[in-house]
Parts: structure tokens; C-alpha cells; sequence
């Protein structure tokens, strides 16, 4: 066997996770995961998230109120009628809260796919072709990196609720600024990624058969980054529905539009926990807790699973087997000389 | 020189960093078409001022804060404001520096923040680092329970705290810093008071850090745990104890850098708190000043976070330059 055929047949060994999909479907890769031993913790997440998701988009279709319905006055308590009683508006706190995280989860979608989308072009780029371009790529990375994400979040989002175009101060425009702000980590990450992969052999067999740059890129380089990218996008879409509700609280959530930051603005604006209406504060901190846990939760299974060298739920006992691997070299040690301890 | 060569690269990095940082700061504010004083006045306007009343009050606002001046000399301005300290005076309690205003509250952000990282910081490392090591179920425990605590936002955890051991149990008063009726001052009294208003911010931000800390902890040092120096080590039979410090120093160093990344969240995430516990510090001050426009204090508030964080992660890696003894090594700088 040649070389080259050698290092394709290992190029095709080691094969990509998910074959084939942007890394913002992970849905796609089903048919692969399905071989994968999932671990507890990854229907756990999944079940979070699938909740939260059903409570979302779901939720709305079945329950009677609606979020612009007054149907009561301030901080009336739970009844059977309105099973998490009303806010200070008066509006029925499930339906706004499912409203909410409807608008959360789109925003985190939208700014998590834009900055992974952003991320991965740029530490792609940087990690691929190297020289002048990566210096100059990963130190813009660095210093944006190093200003706090939240006082550009800020300082952006105080000139858009002075505009007048409203697209801007909605939903969309919140998720627009989020994404744009918060990819540089995972550009830095991927960089890394990228420029281990360009040194491989199946790339030089790409470039020897006569393949372009930007088709060595999609075809041979982001396969191998997909998994990671999956988890990155995990990440910045939990961070973008924090960081929304961060800005919300602040004063600066999408105008016109509920989110569980902004329902949490007005629980505090309005004295809900002093006053004990846990029904106003309680419902949208669980559930951001939840998208918060699921997320992460979900972020770390997939890391065991595309990491095999941190999955050890099987291994009872890492320390005993250490002991007892120790154990055995000292009595190894006591009976044969060290030269026979390979 | 490796070491020399590490802190002239890091020293310059921070520098441009810092530039971007305070240009960004100048120029996003002014983006806006028309200007903060147009958006101020208009409020003003809704106040039912007459609007003769209301054109000099926009003149002397465009004056006071130099906004009638080309851009290049307001950035001039600006920076030799910045310079000298003085951001200029607040809008909304307008005769009032700025500066007087952020000195009352960084005592208070400063007396949460510094020991909730520190502390968060040091625990997160020893539990994560024993979770590795012992494995099982201390394991799975540790690094369930530091995950749900990473995950949780700040100011839901804070929200949780307040309401459980403020409003419910009544152990922690509810909000503020000190009692009413005392004010600010270097007194016993004053402090024991103030502490008792200190413990609820403080553990929601120091729990969700020591979280942090161990969930990253925990997965360096199990990557660690599999490396050839701790086999061989096993082989040799060196004990557990001395093991375990080889493991934790090496796990340590991507720690460090981890602390200074995540440095810029943390704060983003404790001015919240200071919110929900209606604490005094920076959060409650840049709080109320996005709330009425108060435009000047706003931009000293995020210049002054940012350079805190530049700074804060600016020592950390140079720290980082010291303790790793393969930056002293090496004859070329890292990176």
C-alpha cells in the first residue's frame, strides 16, 4: 500500500462522528449517535430540555389565557382557574411565562447559531491557513475577548432602544447584538481544533488531489470540528438565554415582547420577592435554571461522548483500579528485577 | 529571555486591548443618530417644561458635556477626562460628579466581588480535584451538585437565597447594605451591621464560582489522572498524598487562565446580584443610570468595569508567567 492510500484508508478510520450536516443541525446525525452508548446524563438533559421546549411552543396551543389577557390585578395568588396566579400587570403568569421562554429560546437559537456560525468561519480560517492571517484573526480574537461580553451587550444596547427602527429593539435585534458579541471564544477554541486538523495527512492528500482551499475547508477540515462545534453551540445557546436575561434585567430586554428576564425585571421592579408572590419570580427563575442546567448538562454528556477518555461511569471505582494497578506493580517491583516492568 | 519575552507580548496584547476598550466605550454611545441629551430633554419635554425652558436646558446639557464639538475634540476630551479621573457630572442628580458617585459604590462591589472570587476560586479547585481523585460516587456527587450550582444563573440563585432565607425564614434582612438609620462609616457598629447584609450576596456569588471552579477542576485533573507521569509514579509507588499534588499542579495551570476568562462573566453576573439584593455597588448604580439615561454615568461605569477586568486578567497571566515554569524555560515567548 502506498502512502498516500494508507493515509486515506486512516483519514477514513478515524472517520468524523457526525459525517456530514452544519454543525448548527445536530439533529441530523441521528443515525450516527444511535451506535453511541448514551449515558444517563444525556436523557436527563433531554429531558429537561424537551420539557421546556414542550412548556415554550407547545404550552400556548393548550392553555386557555393568553400572554396580552388581563385577568386579574396585582399579584393575585394561585387558584384553580390561574394555576400560577397573576403578575403585577394582572396577566396570567403561565401565560406569559410560556411566551417568555418561547421568546428566550428564539433568541438564544438565533444569537448561539450566529456566534458559532462566526466562531467557527474565523478560527477556521485563522487555524487553517495560519501566518499573517491567524495573527491577525486570534489577536482581534484576544482583545474582544478580553473586554467583558456585557458592557458591549450594554453600551450596543443602549444606542438600539434610542433608534427608531423597531426590528432592532425587538427580539431579533437583542439576538443579532448577542450573537455578534459573544463568538470569539469559540473562534479561539476552534483555532486550536483547526490548526491540529491541518496537519494531518488526509489534508495533504486533498491538496495533492487538486482540491481548492475553501473545498478543503467544508469537506475535509469542519467534518472533523462538527462535534465540537455541536458543543459549542450548546454552550453559546445557554449563554445567549442568559445573557438576554442579564441585559433584560438591566432594563435593556427586547421591547414589546416578553422574555424571562423581562418577567423577572418586573417581578423585582415591583417588589414580588419582599412580598412574598413567589408565583411571579419563581416560575421564570426555575425555568431559566432549567434551560441553564439542561444545557450544560447536555454540553458535558455529548463532551463524554465524543471524549471517551472522560467517561468513567462504567469504571466504578477509578481510584481502587489505580490501587490495585500500584498493588501490582510493587509486587512486580518486589519479585522481578525493574528491567521486566515494561 | 522566555519570561521577559511572555510579559512584553502580554503587556502589549493588554495594551491594544485596552485601546479598543476605551474607543469602543467613546463610540458606541455615539452611535445613536441624534444624542443622549436629545433623548433626555424629550423626557424632560413629557415633564411639561416650556420649551423655551427646554431649549436652554438642551444648549446648556450640549455645552456642559461638550456634545456641540466635532468628534475628534470630544474624543480628546473624553480621554483627558478619563485621564484625570473625572467622568464629568451625572444627569440625573446633576450637579453630582460622577466619580463622587462611583466612589460610594465600588467600596461595596469590591467588599462582594473580591473574596467571592478568591474564595470561590480556591475551594472550586480542592473539591474538583478530589472529586477527580476519588471517583465514584463522592464523584458523581460532587460534580452534580457543582454543576447544577455553574449553571445556575446568578441572579437566580440569588432570587432563590433572598426569598428562602430573607422572606421565608427571616434570617438575612431583605435588600440594602446597612440598617436604615445608619450611614457609612469606619465604626464597629456600622461594619457588624453591614455584614449581616453582606452574607446573601456573598454566598450566591460564591457558591455558583466554587461550582465553576470544580466542575473544570474535576476534568483536568481526571485528563491528568490518565497521563503517563502518573502511571509511572504509580509504578514507582509514590503515595497518594504526593500524588495528588503532582496531579493538582498540573491541573492548576489551564485553571489559572480559566479564572482569568471567566473573570469578565463573573462580573457581568454579580452586578445582577447587587440588583436583586438592592445592594448598593456598581450593578445598583448602572442600574439606576440606564433607567433614567444617565449617559455619563453609564459610560464610567462600563469603562471602569472593563478596565477592572483587563487589569484582573492582565495579572493573572503574568502570574501565570511565573508559576509556569515552562514559560521561564523556554527560550521563545508562548504563542
Amino acid at each position: 500500500m502506498t502512502n498516500i492510500q494508507s493515509a486515506a484508508a486512516t483519514a477514513e478510520a478515524e472517520g468524523p462522528l457526525i459525517p456530514e450536516g452544519l454543525p448548527t443541525e445536530p439533529r441530523k446525525a441521528k443515525p450516527a449517535w444511535r451506535s453511541l452508548n448514551f449515558g444517563p446524563r444525556m436523557w436527563i438533559s433531554l429531558g429537561i430540555i424537551g420539557f421546556v421546549a414542550a412548556l415554550a411552543f407547545i404550552g400556548p396551543l393548550f392553555y386557555p389565557y393568553g400572554a396580552e389577557e388581563k385577568v386579574g390585578s396585582l399579584y393575585d395568588s394561585p387558584s384553580a382557574e390561574h394555576f400560577l396566579g397573576t403578575e403585577n400587570f394582572g396577566y396570567d403568569v403561565l401565560a406569559v411565562l410560556m411566551a417568555s421562554a418561547r421568546n428566550s429560546i428564539i433568541i438564544g437559537l438565533l444569537a448561539g447559531t450566529i456566534a458559532v456560525l462566526i466562531g467557527v468561519a474565523i478560527g477556521v480560517l485563522a487555524g487553517y491557513v495560519g501566518g499573517w492571517v491567524e495573527e491577525l484573526l486570534m489577536g482581534f480574537t484576544n482583545i474582544v475577548l478580553s473586554i467583558p461580553p456585557i458592557v458591549i451587550l450594554i453600551l450596543i444596547s443602549i444606542s438600539l432602544q434610542s433608534t427608531g427602527i423597531a426590528f432592532l429593539k425587538g427580539v431579533v435585534g437583542l439576538a443579532l447584538v448577542i450573537g455578534i458579541v459573544s463568538w470569539p471564544w469559540t473562534a479561539r477554541a476552534v483555532r486550536a481544533q483547526a490548526s491540529s486538523v491541518a496537519t494531518r495527512e488526509h489534508i495533504d492528500v486533498a491538496k495533492l488531489s487538486g482540491a481548492r482551499t475553501p473545498s478543503i475547508l467544508v469537506r475535509d477540515v469542519l467534518p472533523y470540528l462538527a462535534s465540537y462545534a455541536v458543543m459549542a453551540w450548546v454552550l453559546q445557546l445557554a449563554s445567549a438565554i442568559l445573557l438576554e436575561s442579564t441585559l433584560s434585567m438591566l432594563g435593556l430586554g427586547p421591547s414589546g415582547a416578553n422574555s424571562l428576564g423581562k418577567q423577572l425585571f418586573w417581578a423585582l421592579a415591583f417588589q414580588a420577592v419582599a412580598t412574598g408572590a413567589w408565583w411571579a419570580f419563581l416560575p421564570p427563575t426555575i425555568v431559566l435554571t432549567m434551560i441553564s442546567f439542561g444545557l450544560l448538562y447536555l454540553q458535558s454528556s455529548l463532551d463524554e461522548v465524543f471524549n471517551p477518555r472522560l467517561r468513567r461511569g462504567k469504571k466504578k471505582n477509578l481510584a481502587k483500579a489505580a490501587a490495585r494497578r500500584a498493588e501490582a506493580a510493587r509486587k512486580l517491583a518486589e519479585n522481578k528485577p525493574v528491567e521486566a516492568i515494561v | 529571555m522566555g519570561l521577559r519575552r511572555y510579559l512584553a507580548n502580554k503587556t502589549v496584547w493588554y495594551l491594544g486591548a485596552l485601546v479598543v476598550a476605551v474607543v469602543l466605550n467613546f463610540l458606541l454611545p455615539r452611535l445613536i443618530p441624534g444624542n443622549p441629551v436629545d433623548v433626555l430633554v424629550s423626557k424632560m419635554g413629557q415633564g411639561g417644561l416650556s420649551s423655551e425652558a427646554q431649549q436652554r436646558t438642551y444648549e446648556a446639557f450640549m455645552r456642559e458635556f461638550g456634545l456641540d464639538k466635532p468628534m475628534w475634540d470630544q474624543f480628546l476630551l473624553y480621554m483627558s477626562g478619563v485621564f484625570q479621573g473625572s467622568f464629568g457630572a451625572s444627569f440625573s442628580f446633576y450637579p453630582t460628579p460622577v466619580s463622587s458617585l462611583i466612589a460610594q459604590s465600588v467600596p461595596y462591589t469590591l467588599a462582594l466581588q473580591l473574596p467571592a472570587i478568591v474564595l470561590g476560586w480556591i475551594i472550586g479547585n480542592v473539591l474538583g480535584a478530589i472529586a477527580a481523585y476519588k471517583g465514584g460516587g463522592w464523584d458523581k456527587s460532587v460534580f452534580t451538585t457543582a454543576l447544577l450550582f455553574n449553571s445556575t444563573p446568578y441572579y437566580c440563585l440569588s432570587i432563590i437565597l433572598l426569598y428562602v432565607f430573607g422572606v421565608v425564614l427571616g434570617i438575612f434582612p431583605v435588600g440594602g447594605a446597612y440598617s436604615l438609620g445608619l450611614s457609612p462609616e469606619w465604626s464597629w457598629d456600622f461594619f457588624s451591621d453591614a455584614l449581616t447584609y453582606w452574607w446573601l450576596p456573598f454566598l450566591s456569588l460564591v457558591l455558583i464560582n466554587i461550582g465553576g471552579q470544580a466542575v473544570g477542576m474535576r476534568s483536568m485533573a481526571i485528563y491528568e489522572l490518565g497521563s503517563d507521569y502518573v502511571n509511572y509514579s504509580r509504578s514507582l509507588g509514590i503515595g497518594d498524598r504526593k500524588m495528588t499534588g503532582y496531579i493538582f499542579r498540573n491541573a492548576m495551570l489551564p485553571q489559572i487562565t480559566g479564572l482569568a476568562l471567566s473573570i469578565g462573566t463573573m462580573v457581568g453576573g454579580a452586578l445582577i446580584t447587587e440588583l436583586v439584593f438592592s445592594y448598593p455597588g456598581m450593578g445598583s448604580l448602572l442600574f439606576g443610570a440606564i433607567s433614567s439615561n444617565d449617559y455619563p454615568v453609564i459610560q464610567a461605569v462600563t469603562l471602569i468595569i472593563t478596565v477592572a477586568v483587563l487589569v484582573a486578567n492582565y495579572l493573572v497571566e503574568i502570574l501565570y508567567g511565573f508559576i509556569d515554569p515552562r514559560i521561564r524555560a523556554s527560550k521563545s515567548g508562548e504563542k
